[in-house]
């Protein structure tokens, strides 16, 4: 492989203990009760159109997007809605919920359930988009952007490349690398998909090269498909980010503020293409996705099929149970995932991993006095100054970090990772970011 | 019910800590220590082992009894200040004067701006240009080399050093050629691997190459700042050599002697005292070298990287300021 690209600035090398990589993808046996948190996508969470009491199939929508940027959310089993209330979620907060009390499997009429793997189509563009949105498609890497909005290419813009991101650059999670080795074919029709609502003709998979077995594989599959190309990168993290993975892909750099399509990029994660493959080919709504289950003490590190909704806990048992020495239950993983409070909390349809990490590893160093070593300058793929950002921040200087470019930072952690101080630095850059938009938001009102 | 960390991301963190970067250089200095005590014998260990000792109780005084804080004497800063004092001294310094000077590296350079990480200026250097303002008798009365079992070649127990006898010599008149003949202007191997006069740790360029690349491997230091300092000086130094060879030596000399390769490689590269960006470390490493031959021309010492550092030192804030790190997506506006 001697073709490998990467991004040019900045960027950290953390171990990469993809400890469930050989691990085939299982279905979990559907839980007895599924909670539905409505904010699972970015945007405006969707209106519920059920009510208590009522009977719901697999794949019936219980609630309806209004708004432009929402997405659809569909029952993930068969059974009755038990009650609309509030549930604890991934970010800790109780937050809206529909409680379904599962009773069987019974899929709605219109949803092609057969294994076979439907290639052709000749669907219009719009027809794409529309069976998207219905099926309540978000961007599965984890920013859950909802996938129609991101089909539709404003006006006055064009797009020239559809870039597949199959990096996983986060360290431990498997469940990408997993699906392209399964569902390499599919997860191509869904590119195609793609290429032919964004009307691109040149589509490329970015997969580093940790993933040989999925980057022959997809290459052998990608013979058979016009303008799909598969692009090994060199290991380094965040590759993932949408940025970091256009400037790798194509060389191309996303201006500062403005979106991919400002150089003719739309990125899409590859399971998000193998959910576009299923509901424009089989109509089948977003209701299941596939979640690593990891950690160094955990006894069977998986990647599980799982419908949305069941309680994380669930999981973990069935990868042998939590490990008596767990510090931190994270949903996604250790670079960029939230740590939770409890293993109670649902699958959404951003949850791409949950990581035990064992209690000695669970907390933070003590913080010492800053070395001005620049090892966090170096490690920054946005070419900011962390340290500096952090101290004003921290000083309450929020006119300073605009001008420090504080609303580029992608909160990857590099910095954080890198500080031989061990100082938490994106704490106070989350804390700036907030500051500055604020500053930003009140002084064009 | 089991009570979890919760804490924002990232959630693992790297192998890298201050202790360990301190360690690092404290290996890189290994070399130059070696080569010290090969040549100047247990006079060499006997300074470095006060400079260090004092430094650290200096500092372990000053954290427990005046700032009655936490001392952190054990992350290796002040042992490393210690080390590189010693190594600007000459051996056969007096013990007092040397605990005078770590008093002033430690108490008045490092721990009157707040300890480790605050500082300014490079502690050590403002303890050397402390001793040679305070002691300047002392601190120009270079021991001659003499490899340890080596049977003594002279009776001389002190003398100038390669760059004392060139300034000395252009100042009265002579030729470079005629400089260079003196018999006891060390020849240019000997200069390499240090058998000359001079302080502890700056007569040997090969032993502190050495660690320089070693630190380069460990990522502690950036190559492009201390080569930025010798090109700049490898640079002026053979202009003004092409332009007059017979009083200005040539470049290689300036390279091999004095502190140049001390100053370049452990003194500038102070990850404190020096600039954060990389384009700001070039600007700071040219600055240095200018800085430097220009007082070893025409200025009134001999050697001039000490001074060249500390003044540079004072524009580093200013250098962060100008010098910014190449920003991902950041058009240019016409």
């Amino acid at each position: 492989m001697s073709n490998l690209k990467t991004f040019i600035i900045g960027g950290v090398h953390p171990p990469e203990q993809k400890l469930s990589a050989t691990a085939a993808i299982r279905p979990l046996p559907l839980s007895k009760q599924l909670i539905i948190p409505l904010g699972q996508n970015l945007g405006a969470p969707p209106r519920v159109i059920v009510k208590k009491g009522d009977e719901v199939k697999t794949g019936q929508l219980i609630a309806q997007a209004d708004s432009f940027i929402s997405a659809n959310l569909h029952s993930p089993a068969s059974g009755k809605i038990a009650k609309i209330d509030e549930a604890v979620d991934a970010s800790g907060f109780r937050r809206p919920a529909i409680f379904i009390d599962v009773t069987g499997d019974e899929w709605v009429d219109d949803v092609d359930t057969s294994p076979e793997i439907v290639r052709g189509f000749s669907f219009s563009k719009s027809e794409i988009v529309s069976r998207i949105k219905a099926a309540g498609l978000v961007g599965l890497g984890g920013a859950t952007f909802p996938t129609h909005v991101k089909m539709m290419v404003p006006d006055g813009k064009k797009a020239t490349h559809l870039i597949i991101n199959g990096v996983e650059c986060e360290p431990y999670l498997t469940s990408d690398h997993r699906l392209m080795l399964e569902r390499g074919e599919e997860m191509l029709v869904g590119i195609q998909l793609m290429m032919q609502a964004l009307e691109v003709d040149k589509a490329i998979i970015g997969i580093e090269n940790n993933k040989p077995d999925a980057i022959s594989h997809l290459q052998l599959h990608c013979k058979s498909f016009q303008g799909i190309s598969v692009q090994p990168l060199k290991v380094k993290y965040p590759q993932g980010g949408e940025k970091q993975l256009i400037k790798a892909a194509v060389n191309r750099e996303v201006p500062s503020g403005k979106l991919p399509i400002e150089v003719g990029c739309v990125v899409s994660n590859v399971g998000t293409a193998l959910a576009v493959y299923e509901a424009v080919q089989k109509r089948k709504p977003l209701i299941e996705r596939v979640v690593t289950v990891t950690g160094k003490s955990l006894s069977n590190p998986s990647n599980f099929l799982v419908r949305i909704g069941t309680p994380v806990n669930e999981l973990i048992a069935a990868a042998g149970g939590l490990p008596g020495d767990t510090g931190k239950i994270i949903n996604g993983g250790p670079m960029m995932g939230k740590a939770v409070s409890s293993p109670d909390i649902p699958v959404v349809k951003g949850s791409s991993g949950i990581l035990l990490i064992p209690e000695k590893e669970s907390r933070r160093k003590k913080p010492i006095t800053c070395i001005r070593c620049s090892k966090c300058t170096v490690a920054c793929p946005m070419g900011l100054e962390p340290y500096l950002l952090a101290k004003l921040s921290k000083l309450g200087m929020f006119d300073r970090t605009e001008g420090g470019h504080i609303m580029d930072c992608i909160e990857c952690g590099s910095c954080q990772y890198t500080c031989p101080s061990g100082l938490p630095l994106l704490d106070f850059l989350r804390l700036g970011k907030q500051k500055t938009a604020h500053l930003i938001r009140t002084r064009k009102s | 019910m089991a009570l979890f960390t919760v804490s924002g991301s990232p959630h693992v963190h790297g192998e890298e800590n201050v202790q360990k970067i301190m360690l690092t250089v404290i290996y890189a200095m290994v070399p130059a220590m070696a080569v010290s005590v090969w040549f100047f014998g247990l006079d060499a260990l006997r300074v470095m082992l006060i400079s260090v000792a004092s430094c650290m109780f200096f500092e372990w005084v000053i954290q427990k009894y005046l700032l009655k804080g936490s001392v952190t004497i054990t992350d290796g800063s002040a042992a490393v200040a210690g080390i590189l004092l010693a190594f600007n001294v000459p051996a056969n310094l007096p013990a007092w004067m040397l605990i005078a000077g770590a008093l002033v590296t430690i108490g008045v350079a490092k721990m009157s701006f707040g300890g480790l990480g605050k500082n300014p200026f490079n502690p050590a250097l403002v303890g050397r240009v402390f001793m040679l303002i305070s002691f300047p008798v002392q601190m120009t009365s270079w021991p001659v080399a003499k490899p340890l079992f080596a049977p003594a070649i002279t009776d001389a127990i002190t003398g100038p050093t390669a760059l004392g006898l060139l300034k000395e010599g252009i100042d009265a008149g002579k030729t470079v050629e005629q400089v260079l003949a003196d018999p006891q202007m060390p020849q240019y191997l000997d200069r390499l691997i240090g058998n000359m006069g001079g302080s502890l740790g700056e007569i040997s360029a090969l032993a502190l190459i050495l660690g320089g690349i070693y630190m380069v491997i460990r990522k502690v230091i950036d190559w492009q700042l201390p080569v930025s300092i010798i090109m700049t000086v490898f640079v002026i130094a053979g202009i003004f050599h092409l332009i007059d060879p017979s009083h200005y030596v040539n470049p290689d000399f300036h390279l091999f002697s004095g502190g140049l390769m001390l100053g370049a490689i452990f003194m500038a590269t102070d990850m404190v005292s020096s600039p954060m960006n990389m384009s700001g470390k070039v600007i700071y490493g040219i600055g240095i070298g200018l800085l430097t031959i220009i007082i070893r021309l025409w200025g009134a010492y001999p050697e001039g990287i000490s001074f060249a550092i500390l003044i540079m030192n004072a524009f580093t804030p200013l250098i962060n300021n100008a010098f910014k790190p190449k920003r991902f997506g950041l058009v240019v506006r016409k």
